[in-house]
């Protein structure tokens, strides 16, 4: 195997899994954060933040 | 005991004991929470930083996002060492053990199924990057002897322009549907916001696949041949993951895009 290099996993990668993967519970018995609507609108909040501070080089 | 439960997976009672020193989300070691054969894997965390309100402020900052991302992954990976987890959601809290217990009772039946599936398979993740604009690097404009030189290259730049992105994207699905006929299953995510991930290049195929583990080494050698294919485009190989883009209901269908 010549393609897998342990280097620090990326936190993207790791969000993409961790905020859009991973089985969902609702119901009355959580708090109820682990809606899949609540936290993806939150990771677009947190993405378009990162993009005011940082013109995107794609944008022209 | 005071404090929420943070649980990060649900799995078969393990084979052999997760690493010592193991520190999960909010600096609290996982515990092992077993109700009726299957096992919770839970840390005790602070109300303060995950209840409803506070939690949803910390998902807004990246820096917290990001230990609390590392700290639940650190866990997933040490269970994936001892057995095949099933992963849950980022944030998922409930108040107190028992709230656990009556969430595992309710989903039994799904957790075992989904276990089943998952057992000694991992996930596989592979991008394509668009890596450069073509002759980004080449002469400047400013060369060009006259108007009707400029124009042309900068036809020629564009036509170059359009044809990478036309073979990405033949490249990208041509690669999706190969290494999909490897994978027992396959997620689409959406493509990485460049911003975010700080890597250089427009990604263009964002993919997870769903790998036994005596296939992922023919698997990840499939991906090395594809990678130099094409020139100006770039393959990346993550993984091996837990199956967390698989975790949830079998849709057959792309999960974010």
């Amino acid at each position: 195997m010549t393609v897998v290099e342990r280097r620090e996993v990326a936190l993207v990668d790791l969000l993409d899994r961790l905020l859009a993967g991973g089985v969902v519970i609702t119901g009355d018995i959580t708090l109820r954060i682990a809606d899949v609507d609540l936290v993806r609108i939150d990771l677009n909040a947190l993405i378009s933040s990162v993009n005011e501070q940082v013109p995107s080089p794609w944008g022209s | 005991m005071t404090g929420l439960r943070y649980v990060y997976a649900v799995c078969h009672p393990l084979g052999a004991p997760l690493q010592a020193e193991l520190t999960g989300v909010a600096g609290d070691p996982p515990r092992l929470l077993t109700h009726h054969g299957l096992i919770a894997v839970v840390s005790h965390v602070p109300e303060r930083d995950f209840a409803e309100q506070p939690l949803r402020a910390h998902l807004e900052d990246l820096d917290w996002l990001t230990e609390t991302a590392r700290a639940h992954q650190g866990v997933i990976d040490a269970l994936t060492v001892v057995t095949t987890p099933l992963p849950l959601r980022l944030g998922t809290v409930f108040r107190d053990d028992s709230g656990v217990r009556v969430m595992m009772e309710a989903r039994e039946d799904d957790f075992r199924h989904t276990l089943d599936r998952l057992e000694g398979r991992v996930e596989w993740g592979v991008k394509v990057y668009v890596e450069s604009e073509p002759e980004e690097t080449g002469e400047p404009a400013e060369k060009a002897a006259s108007g009707r030189d400029y124009l042309r290259q900068r036809r020629r730049y564009v036509r170059a322009h359009e044809d990478l992105w036309q073979q990405a994207e033949e490249f990208a699905s041509r690669l999706h549907a190969v290494l999909s006929s490897h994978a027992e299953d396959s997620r689409l995510h959406a493509p990485q916001n460049a911003t975010l991930s700080g890597i250089s290049g427009q990604n263009v195929l964002n993919a997870a696949y769903l790998v036994s583990r005596h296939e992922s080494e023919e698997f990840v050698e499939l991906v090395d041949r594809t990678k130099d294919d094409v020139p100006g485009l770039r393959v990346e190989l993550t993984g091996p993951w837990a199956a967390y883009s698989f975790a949830g209901e079998e849709t057959g269908e792309g999960d974010t895009t």
